[in-house]
């Protein structure tokens, strides 16, 4: 099979593809399960339906390769190969966890393979991004650094600031714009005149590209394209990925008021690993007992990841006060 | 030991630490072909070119989360603000991931990463060229707080700020960029939480802050005519504080004077009196006291200016009814 342009994609990345997501809606399906049993402390954004944007970009993406998300940062960590059972941990406040439970949900860490944090401010991800492409830059290396951020951070003066100097200076970075048309529980369409970040790029210089981000082949396509120019030295691209988050804001949050029943409906139907599914199954690219075989593996990885994380000790509370400083200094305030 | 100027002093440390380490780059407005407003960077452009000189749009809250993301990936970026004020823009991120990203992490990621700028009240500069505001970074956990006031711990500071992998605040007070004092040759490191002593005395400690350390030493210079003898304490660095060395004194002489041109409330000087109220009570004859600027922002016309900040008259006065107590 092939994307609109691009090279072909074979069976293996495109099962690859297919897993990637699945493992991220399983997780999340844990994380929801837990939330609601009352064992998680803080919120708990998911990221289910739009699993195919962190799956389609990350793919491209090697270890020493950088990627900085946003509060709604699961699906990038998994994607970016944090193990599930590290993500459950922390959002259980375990030891074990991704942050040892010093973030939980927004703020997951995971540098030795280039996930280098999530945020629950809005906008650092994109000049964050662009220093850690600066820094590959001075280095001489071929490496490239990828931000995520919502529609609700293009109105952030970080997405203009940011987006100028990566493109002034012609930084190896992707901006990978969500947008999922809420900033939170306000429509973006009401607080922004023209609601197509993509369309902002030729003002800044960059090619801005929107597509389906529903459709994992065509964010995979439009991501390697970008991913290959800002290796080679080209530059930054905009990548605008329409999508849609199925489930509230944040979990037990009241969702109701700001959008209707049937636009979730709706977008419901549009599910990124449905329609994907589908692909498979009608290019005859697998059977359906091949993606039944790995949705299984999946689902036994999630449980056993959340078996692990209720499994895991509370992390010590001497420690909290370790790591203000990269070390301890005699006379250090505090 | 060869004299040299504060700025040139401190711009030889940069200079060291640039030739040393390939990862260490300058961004701010105007430090490239033009070598920055006050000189910081004067001839390392044609050193080491764009790339490492990286002369920024009026960006901010921008150069500072780039600066913020190169140094999590590891490079060593010097934030040069010129005027301090400047960085307000940055105050989220510098707040939000600057200073917690090392924690966040759990020491995963480091934050080598320097931010200076120039402080301090200097003539008709008005409200918005003379911004001090450290003491909002002595406060935030993960910040080091330097303010060198001579030549050789300008570049002795300097040198251990871009060697530190904290993020360090580095402030110049304007007015001792033009001081002249001896500075060492090639590698002089001071090290953070070292007070100096800048002047040895028996009957009273006077803790000055940046430029009132040198009118605290006039002051002792003048009080020292009528018999009194003054100890001067340079903190050299507020975070870390060297309480120790302020401690010391305070059992010497029984009665200490903080001197902050910076507004009073929760400020340095609240900060030290009550450290030294938790931990040397007993070694007080009298009550801490402390002299500052006034409260307000700071005016353009020279007039307005008059009472703005201590000066030596007032901080002999303030030691005199010190000595009172």
């Amino acid at each position: 099979m092939t994307g609109k342009k691009g090279a072909a994609i074979g069976k293996d990345q495109m099962l690859a593809l297919y897993r990637t997501m699945l493992v991220i809606r399983r997780t999340e399906e844990q994380l929801v399960k837990l939330y609601a049993a009352g064992k998680i402390y803080g919120g708990v954004h998911t990221y289910i339906g739009e699993e195919a944007v962190a799956t389609g970009v990350c793919a491209h993406l090697r270890n020493s390769d950088t990627v900085f998300s946003t509060h709604r940062g699961h699906g990038h960590a998994l994607s970016k190969g944090m193990p599930p059972r590290e993500l459950i941990a922390e959002l259980l406040g375990r030891a074990t966890g991704c942050g040892g439970g010093r973030g939980g949900s927004m703020h997951l860490f995971k540098p030795e393979i280039g996930f280098m944090g999530s945020s629950g401010i809005v906008g650092p991800s994109i000049t964050l991004a662009a220093g850690s492409a600066y820094a590959a830059r001075l280095r001489k290396t071929d490496q490239v650094s990828v931000a995520f951020f919502g529609d609700g951070a293009t109105n952030n003066g970080a997405f203009h600031e940011g987006i100028n100097m990566a493109t002034a200076w012609d930084l190896p970075v992707l901006f990978v714009c969500e947008n999922n048309m809420y900033a939170t529980e306000i429509p973006y369409a009401t607080v922004t005149k023209n609601p197509h970040p993509a369309t902002r790029a030729p003002a800044y210089g960059l090619p801005g590209v929107a597509v389906d981000g529903n459709d994992v082949l065509a964010v995979y396509q439009a991501a390697g394209e970008a991913i290959r120019r800002a290796r080679s030295g080209e530059g930054p691209t905009l990548l605008e990925c329409k999508t849609y988050r199925t489930r509230a804001h944040s979990e037990g949050m009241r969702d109701a008021g700001y959008r209707t029943q049937e636009e979730i409906a709706e977008w419901k139907a549009r599910d990124p690993i449905k329609a994907f599914e589908g692909k498979l199954l009608a290019g005859g690219t697998a059977a359906q007992s091949e993606l039944e075989s790995i949705d299984a593996d999946v689902r036994a990885l999630a449980e056993e990841a959340a078996a692990f994380a209720l499994a895991s000790p509370m992390p010590d509370p001497a420690t909290v006060t370790e790591h203000v400083y990269s070390e301890t200094q005699e006379g250090q305030n505090a | 030991m060869r004299e040299m100027t504060f700025v040139d002093a401190a711009r030889e440390g940069l200079a060291e630490e640039m030739a040393r380490d390939p990862a260490i780059f300058v961004v701010g407005e105007g430090i490239g072909v033009r070598g920055g407003n006050f000189n910081t960077t004067v001839g390392l452009y044609d050193r080491y070119g764009p790339e490492r000189l990286r002369d920024t749009p009026i960006s901010e809250r921008g150069f500072t989360g780039i600066c913020i993301g190169a140094a999590a990936s590891g490079a060593r970026p010097v934030v040069d603000f010129m005027f301090i004020d400047f960085l307000t823009d940055a105050f989220g991120d510098m707040f939000n991931q600057m200073s917690k990203l090392q924690w966040m992490s759990g020491g995963r990621l480091k934050m080598p990463i320097v931010v200076r700028g120039c402080v301090g009240v200097a003539p008709s500069n008005a409200a918005h060229h003379s911004g001090n505001y450290y003491p909002f970074f002595m406060h935030v956990p993960g910040f080091r707080v330097v303010m060198p006031t001579t030549p050789g711990d300008a570049k002795g500071l300097l040198k251990t700020s871009i060697r530190s992998d904290d993020p360090v605040l580095f402030l110049e007070h304007k007015n001792l960029l033009a001081l002249k004092g001896p500075v060492p040759e090639g590698e002089h490191l001071v090290p953070f939480g070292k007070a100096s002593v800048a002047r040895g005395g028996k009957d009273v400690t006077v803790v000055g802050v940046a430029f009132m350390v040198k009118k605290a030493l006039e002051a002792a210079e003048l009080l020292a005519k009528d018999g009194v003898s003054v100890e001067v304490i340079d903190p050299r660095t507020l975070a870390p504080l060297d309480i120790d060395t302020i401690l010391s004194s305070v059992r010497k002489t029984g009665r200490l004077l903080v001197v902050d041109e910076d507004f009073a409330p929760c400020g340095v000087a609240a900060e030290i009196a009550m450290q030294v109220m938790e931990l040397g009570f007993d070694d007080l004859d009298a009550p801490v006291k402390r002299l500052n600027g006034l409260s307000c922002p700071a005016p353009y016309s020279p007039a307005l200016m008059t009472n703005l900040i201590p000066t030596t008259t007032t901080i002999v006065q303030a030691l005199r009814d010190l000595l009172a107590e």
